[in-house]
């Protein structure tokens, strides 16, 4: 910034900035890649002059000014053009030159990002490293008494059941009059949670569903995917593929008429419908696909005008209480399709999902509860929401269990757990500790973005402009030019690497617990930490 | 690791014979108790099939008090066997009060009842009991049914049995299970000790229960009075076998199904894959995940050896026509039936439940993927 301009509040210095560019002269050669690719154009060309100062011992005549002229790669300090640290300038260098560095302290940027009265949206998780989930230790192993299993080679069966599981005796008795039972899918205890097509770039969506279909059909791995908000391209839903999705009805019903309109057409039923009325990572929003992102073919699919701002409700609209709407939607959806399928409802985590749950044990069709926890992604939200909001997951996912337990049902309404599982790279330790503590399966989304398409998001905020259509790996962004970045197929093969790998680390969880034949839900005995007051809150064992 | 016995015999037999089973397969044991079962009564206990028998361990005070409780409710001792222990004291058994068992005629307001009602109202006045007995620490009761003894006591087997005096002719049975103690898990406590017996089902299980937890919880809320107690995570098993046999009334085959239910790809070719995908998941949290090897008994009289789905865990089932024996190690088997034909020997597999019965002529292998006898 020119040292004669004028000062004003709002004026920033590169040290204010979260993230500081490092150009080094001596290598950079000018190719211009850096400036080109900088998803929020905060490096340019910059012309540089530079005094010299030329002094003589000898003569005085000999002294004198000179001044060299060269280019070079400046930083903005404007505000919209902030760096976000995604580092893609490093990437595309040829010899290293540049690269940015994170601030040390608090960067002055966040007293002033909310020019015009507007306060600061992003994407991503709530920016805290810290994870309750990798703290817990699994415990009990099998030694002298019981022999512990051989992971490598035993046989294991880690399915999970998705649907309303009657108790037995009424089961029995519903058998032998053919009376209705409800539908329950037999699944795998890792489910892909809501990441809707808009919010993920086409090549993005496309990899997550090829990578699916490969582990159903290749692996036997029955892995589910879930659709977020935003209905899916209307092939998938003719297709045979459709039993692997869960489709999602969220509160702005975008994209549902063209469900509703498919459901004659559609030769397979859906794995199960998936009612949000919640996300961990902003409770008491709906869902938002910013404008940037609202090109031709989401606005077709969703039914709406091009280029305008889809924020959803924060609950469903109705002119009755929560019970009723909970009760009439599941009911609706059930019906829908001749109550074949499984229809749950997705919450944030939150001092009231007790409330929900006790609602969803008196409704026979209500077949699960997903509860997303306080460190779930998402794709745009109030950075207050983000960071501020929420329930953290373990004790929501303990104190939901203990009561399904007290009142008999544990076997009956499976919850599946999200927000947070594998954080800091820990996905089959985290699963494995929230299914002993009551889950029946996790829900993942940020973790598959970043171990399946390269996502640099971090909670240190780092990137985290999803919201803006400009991602600069092409995962959550409409624009050709970046999402061509992305090859779908390579995400497909992300995705089977993942499960694969977290299969045998679970099962590695497992052995040890001599537990083959089913998942461990529950099993509380096998779990302690090494905080007394996080052992009493989740009743599991204090070990230092 | 435990050691177990069982068997079943056409003539009353003394469980003297179980206890030296027991003792041939001592090496290894640590002595730490010994449970016994004893079903079908020989001896004086056969005139009164009816009458069910208490057995447990009684204070002075415990013996009033029981008493005081029992005439309220309108109990009568129709005949007692009296247990007189040495007085000097034996090392490794403790000293404790009488050892009890008494048969009782029913109160007459329980004439006409419900052979079901009977019988809840047995187990409802065995927990009195027990509740009773916990507070002051006066009473142990073992059980309470007709045709039923069971005595449970610290130390070595061949010692309590000498301390005991078990040796004698109005003790006998046509069933005895027995089972000698190795303690592994938990502080030694009486109630612990296997068999364990509700309403007539009786287990006796070797190896750790991994799914303790789970299937504890299942239980108990499922809000069953008799469903209580766990002081061994093996305990469940008894329970299991109640829940799965009474409540949804399924044969002795089923059992399997329940605590290691088939694969997936074996499940998909069973005849009765509809049913049994629907029992899987209803009661999945009941699924035991081993290693363990299981022996019970059914209020027919019927005897069973089932193995889960790991088969790590010993368990053999030899004899003849007229005498089965079900044992963890086959030298406990050679040593009470060491004339049997060797080759009929039968050691389940983690697909099989052998199963004696009644009659006592063969061994029976219900086999996990052949057809269920349902009552569909």
């Amino acid at each position: 910034m020119s040292s004669n301009r004028t000062i004003k509040p709002s004026s920033l210095s590169l040290k204010d900035l979260p993230w500081q560019i490092d150009w080094k002269k001596d290598r950079c050669t000018l190719c211009g890649q850096c400036t080109a690719v900088c998803p929020v154009q905060a490096i340019e060309l910059a012309v540089f002059r530079k005094r010299n100062l030329v002094t003589s011992i000898h003569r005085v005549e000999d002294n004198r000014s000179t001044f060299d002229t060269f280019y070079g790669i400046k930083q903005k300090t404007t505000i919209a053009e902030a760096c976000i640290g995604c580092a893609m300038c490093s990437m595309v260098c040829p010899n290293d030159a540049i690269e940015p560095n994170p601030h040390p302290g608090t960067p002055k940027l966040k007293f002033h990002v909310n020019q015009g009265g507007e306060p600061r949206k992003r994407g991503g998780r709530r920016n805290s490293t810290e994870s309750l989930l990798d703290r817990i230790k699994f415990i009990r192993i099998s030694m002298l008494t019981d022999p512990a299993l051989d992971a490598g080679r035993h046989e294991f069966e880690m399915r999970t059941l998705l649907g309303r599981v009657l108790p037995p005796k009424e089961n029995m008795a519903r058998l032998k009059t053919h009376g209705w039972i409800p539908p329950v899918r037999e699944i795998y205890p890792l489910i892909i949670g809501g990441m809707s097509f808009g919010a993920l770039s086409p090549t993005m969506w496309e990899g997550l569903q090829m990578g699916v279909a490969y582990l159903n059909e290749e692996l036997n791995m029955p892995v589910r995917i879930s659709t977020g908000e935003g209905g899916c391209p209307p092939r998938l839903l003719r297709s045979r593929f459709l039993k692997y999705v869960i489709l999602q009805i969220a509160s702005g019903y975008f994209g549902w008429d063209e469900i509703i309109h498919a459901i004659p057409h559609m030769k397979e039923d859906p794995c199960a419908i998936e009612i949000k009325y919640g996300q961990g990572a902003k409770p008491g929003d709906g869902g938002l696909l910013m404008w940037h992102k609202v090109n031709k073919l989401i606005a077709a699919i969703r039914g709406v005008p091009q280029g305008i701002s889809l924020p959803s409700p924060p609950t469903h609209q109705t002119q009755y209480s929560i019970e009723e709407s909970v009760a009439k939607m599941i009911q609706s959806m059930s019906m829908a399709w001749g109550f074949r399928v499984p229809v749950y409802p997705k919450i944030s985590a939150s001092s009231t999902s007790l409330a929900v749950l006790n609602n969803l044990t008196r409704n026979e069709f209500a077949a699960g509860l997903a509860i997303d926890g306080e460190d779930g992604g998402t794709g745009a939200a109030y950075a207050v929401s983000v960071d501020h909001m929420g329930h953290p997951i373990a004790s929501c996912i303990r104190d939901n269990y203990l009561n399904l337990v007290k009142i008999g049902k544990q076997n009956e309404i499976p919850i599946f757990a999200g927000g947070g599982i594998g954080k800091n790279g820990n996905i089959a330790a985290n699963a494995a500790a929230l299914i002993m503590l009551g889950a029946s399966g996790v829900q993942i989304g940020k973790y598959v973005m970043q171990a399946a398409a390269g996502c640099i998001g971090t909670e240190n905020d780092r990137c985290n402009v999803c919201n803006l259509g400009i991602c600069p790996k092409g995962i959550t962004s409409q624009d050709p030019r970046l999402y061509r970045r992305l090859d779908p197929e390579a995400v497909a093969q992300r995705v089977v690497d993942l499960f694969v790998s977290f299969d045998t680390e679970l099962k590695k969880i497992v052995a040890p617990l001599g537990r083959s034949t089913s998942l461990p839900i529950g099993m509380s005995d096998a779990l302690g930490i090494d905080d007394r007051d996080v052992a009493e809150r989740l009743n599991i064992k204090y070990v230092v | 690791m435990c050691r177990l016995f069982a068997l079943t015999s056409k003539d009353p037999v003394s469980p003297m014979e179980a206890i030296n089973a027991l003792n041939v397969m001592k090496e290894g044991h640590d002595g730490s108790g010994v449970g016994l079962l004893l079903k079908d009564l020989g001896g004086p206990f056969e005139e009164m099939k009816e009458a069910p028998i208490l057995s447990g361990i009684f204070t002075e005070e415990g013996i009033r008090r029981l008493d005081l409780f029992m005439m309220n409710q309108g109990f009568m001792t129709k005949y007692k066997v009296s247990i007189k222990v040495p007085k000097t004291k034996m090392f490794g058994i403790p000293r404790r009060g009488l050892y009890l068992i008494r048969a009782y005629e029913y109160p007459e307001t329980w004439d006409g009842l419900a052979k079901e009602e009977i019988e809840e109202r047995l187990m409802d006045t065995r927990l009195k009991i027990r509740e009773m007995g916990e507070e002051n620490r006066d009473m142990i009761v073992f059980s309470f049914w007709p045709d039923t003894i069971m005595i449970k006591e610290l130390g070595d087997p061949m010692d309590v049995a000498h301390y005991l005096g078990l040796d004698r002719k109005d003790l006998k049975a046509r069933i005895i299970m027995a089972q000698g103690r190795q303690n592994t898990n938990y502080a030694i406590n009486l109630y612990a000790c296997h068999p364990f017996f509700i309403k007539g089902f009786s287990t006796m299980t070797n190896g750790e229960n991994t799914a303790f937890i789970p299937i504890k919880n299942f239980l108990l809320s499922r809000e069953y009075p008799g469903y209580t107690g766990y002081q061994s995570d093996s305990e469940v098993f008894a329970h299991i076998l109640h829940y799965t046999m009474e409540t949804l009334g399924l044969g002795i085959d089923a059992y399997k199904h329940v605590i290691t239910p088939l694969q997936e790809n074996d499940l998909k070719q069973h005849p009765d894959v509809a049913f049994l995908t629907h029992l899987k998941r209803s009661c999945r949290q009941l699924i035991i995940d081993g290693p363990n090897c299981v022996i019970g008994t059914l209020p027919d009289n019927t005897l069973f050896m089932a193995q889960d789905r790991k088969k790590l865990r010993p368990g053999v089932v030899g004899g003849r026509p007229g005498l089965f024996a079900f044992s963890s190690e086959v030298c406990g088997l050679d040593a009470i039936i060491p004339d049997r034909d060797k080759s009929f020997d039968i050691q389940p597999m983690h697909l099989d439940t052998a199963i004696v019965s009644p009659d006592r002529q063969e061994v029976k292998i219900c086999r996990q993927t052949e057809p269920l006898n349902l009552p569909l």
